[in-house]
């Protein structure tokens, strides 16, 4: 079927294509964001596309080159990855538009719309790769865009930040390198369906729980979770607020997926120990994460140390390791992504109008701004998990679970959490929205907010209340997604559908 | 061979892991360096060691004559080393550019993006 093998390369080959326009167009910043609007807008297109066509017709797979499956590189989208890309465009889209306002002219003569694209077609290609080196290059690929972004600008504290997101994430690759040669050497492949067929059948049980571990490392320190997460709340803040915004919905989520994918394909044999690990991990992430937010005064710090209490909600789904908490881990997977999102970006405005991140210096918004204030209250009452909201539905689906698992402690640990989110945000709102400012008149910030000419508050507010929009529609609509999920979920829990759909019967 | 050169790469490993935990920010970067160089070689070696056999099948076989060295970790190996180059450069020149406006090179006084 060749439209089929098109269309899995689309969501790659679109951000490669309008990246590489925006370089030759280095000079016309014009034709730059156009082309960054339309490269971001294809990408969702792309995964809409892919994700109907995985519903009329299950697992699509594509042998690059028309190599045969396990020699050569697949491509391979279930659910789950269509997904990820749908989420890759639509923050891609929202990032892109707010950009359109907000960058400074210093980064954008720096090509920071190319590198965005890039960094979109890293998330996009690991998303949709099913081959274990290749899974490698395409994070390598989006960890050097990242890198691009995070210093573009040069200053100081930027630079700071960037060190400390440098030599961590460069320490994972290392060992992910490692990882992956450990796993050749024992497999004999780097197919991931071949590998998940191979693997069971290898007798040195010791190597491939080390290999499982490295594998949680690796994957750990990407995704931030607990002992491996210091990187993020040092380096998050630090870039402008679209970058952010792009960072805490995309670059984390892939370590996810990436954990998702690995631990219900491949590392599926010894469960007793891995998966609760990872339960315990997850419930360690998400307490010490929501602590971390708890007592931090900077309005784009308390929301990174969220990212990571996230974090242990969606790996808490995989702990759980049934088709009702994996449904629950991608529900949160999309509701996180779109109210953090939205959230960032709320930030990123009211930093414009008042001139700081800090909550102790923030004050007023509410009545200088009240448009704004409604804007923030409903992703982060979504966040705290409040009915009918998105996050309401995709914590319930996961207490559900654990419920269902009789895992009384982690079902425990994530509601007193989520309490604690629910005072986090009151806390940014009381600070941010409701106290008088210490330093601005209401008049004051009203001047700064009529400053912005018309055209570009369009720019800036859209992408919010486009977000904002879809956390309601995701709450009181919840059942088509939650349908797709429960069936991502089943395609990951049997996982002989993915390997038969890459390998065709069984290694030859 | 294997036995030296897996010791070869246990000592790399340790050396750029220790070098990530001085407080200078070359040393910092001179162990990533280490461990990836570790890591290359690590693959390198799971191919097996064999000179002057090239994994050619002879008509007629299914399998080249053994002994022969897997040539799938030479290519991986390959693109790591060109990935790792790329990002060598880059850590290299953010560790000038971090010098000159930070006006330090000491991890430990570079505390401003934790408060």
């Amino acid at each position: 079927m060749p439209d089929m093998d098109i269309l899995l390369i689309l969501p790659i080959a679109i951000p490669l294509v309008t990246a590489i326009i925006g370089m030759f167009a280095w000079r016309s910043r014009r034709i730059q964001r156009y082309i960054s609007v339309v490269g971001t807008f294809g990408i969702l297109a792309s995964g809409v596309a892919i994700l109907f066509a995985i519903l009329d017709e299950g697992i699509i797979v594509t042998n690059i080159g028309d190599w045969p499956a396990p020699f050569g590189i697949v491509l391979v989208a279930d659910l789950l990855s269509a997904i990820m890309v749908i989420m890759a465009g639509l923050v891609g889209v929202s990032v892109v538009i707010f950009s359109l306002a907000s960058v400074d002219e210093l980064r954008r003569s720096f090509g920071y719309y190319p590198v965005v694209l890039f960094l979109l077609m890293g998330v996009c290609g690991a998303s949709l790769t099913g081959d274990m080196f290749n899974l490698f290059v395409w994070f390598e690929v989006l960890l050097i865009s990242s890198f691009v972004l995070m210093v573009l600008g040069g200053e100081a504290f930027q630079l700071e930040g960037a060190i400390k997101y440098f030599s961590l994430n460069l320490l994972e690759s290392a060992f992910f390198l490692t990882a992956i040669g450990i796993l050749y050497g024992l497999t004999g492949s780097l197919n991931m369906a071949a590998i998940a067929q191979i693997l069971p059948t290898i007798e040195q049980g010791g190597l491939v729980m080390v290999l499982a571990m490295m594998f949680l490392v690796v994957f750990g320190i990407k995704a931030a979770i607990f002992p491996l997460f210091f990187w993020l709340p040092s380096s998050y803040h630090t870039p402008p607020v679209a970058v952010t915004t792009l960072f805490s919905g995309l670059m984390t989520k892939v370590g996810v997926y990436a954990l998702l994918r690995v631990f219900t394909l491949i590392f599926t044999t010894e469960t007793d120990f891995t998966h609760t690990l990872i339960l315990v991990i997850s419930g360690l992430t998400m307490f010490t994460g929501v602590i971390g937010a708890v007592a931090q005064y900077n309005f784009r710090r308390l929301l990174s140390f969220h990212i990571i209490s996230q974090i242990g909600y969606l790996i808490m789904g995989l702990g759980l390791f049934t088709v009702g908490a994996l449904t629950g881990t991608i529900y949160f997977l999309i509701h996180v992504i779109i109210a953090k999102s939205a959230l960032f970006l709320v930030s990123g405005v009211s930093n414009m109008v008042s001139g700081t991140y800090d909550l102790k210096k923030l004050g007023s918004l509410y009545r200088a701004y009240p448009s704004l204030a409604a804007l923030f209250l409903i992703p982060a009452l979504a966040l705290g998990g409040i009915p009918p909201l998105s996050g309401f539905w995709a914590k319930l689906a996961l207490v559900q679970a654990g419920l269902d698992a009789e895992a009384y402690i982690i079902v425990a640990v994530s509601l007193i959490v989520s309490v604690l989110t629910l005072f986090s945000m009151t806390k940014i709102w009381a600070e941010a929205f409701w106290k008088d400012s210490p330093k601005q008149s209401d008049e004051d910030i009203q001047r700064n907010r009529d400053a912005i000419e018309p055209g570009r508050m369009v720019l800036l507010i859209t992408p919010i209340l486009f977000l904002a929009a879809l956390t309601v529609i995701l709450g009181i609509w919840a059942e088509p997604i939650i349908d797709v999920s429960r069936q991502a979920a089943e395609q990951l829990m049997n996982p002989d559908g993915y390997i038969t759909a890459v390998l065709g019967g069984g290694v030859e | 061979m294997e036995v030296i050169l897996a010791f070869v790469i246990g000592v790399l490993y340790a050396a750029g892991l220790y070098m990530m935990m001085r407080r200078n920010i070359v040393k910092l970067i001179a162990g990533l360096a280490l461990l990836g160089y570790a890591s290359n070689l690590l693959i390198f070696t799971i191919s097996r060691l064999t000179r002057g056999k090239p994994p050619l099948v002879p008509l007629g076989a299914s399998l080249p004559p053994e002994p022969f060295a897997d040539p799938v970790p030479q290519a991986l190996v390959l693109t790591a080393i060109v990935i790792g180059f790329g990002m060598l450069a880059f850590a290299i020149v953010l560790v000038r550019r971090v010098y000159q406006t930070v006006g330090t090179d000491d991890l430990d006084e570079m505390t401003a993006t934790d408060a």
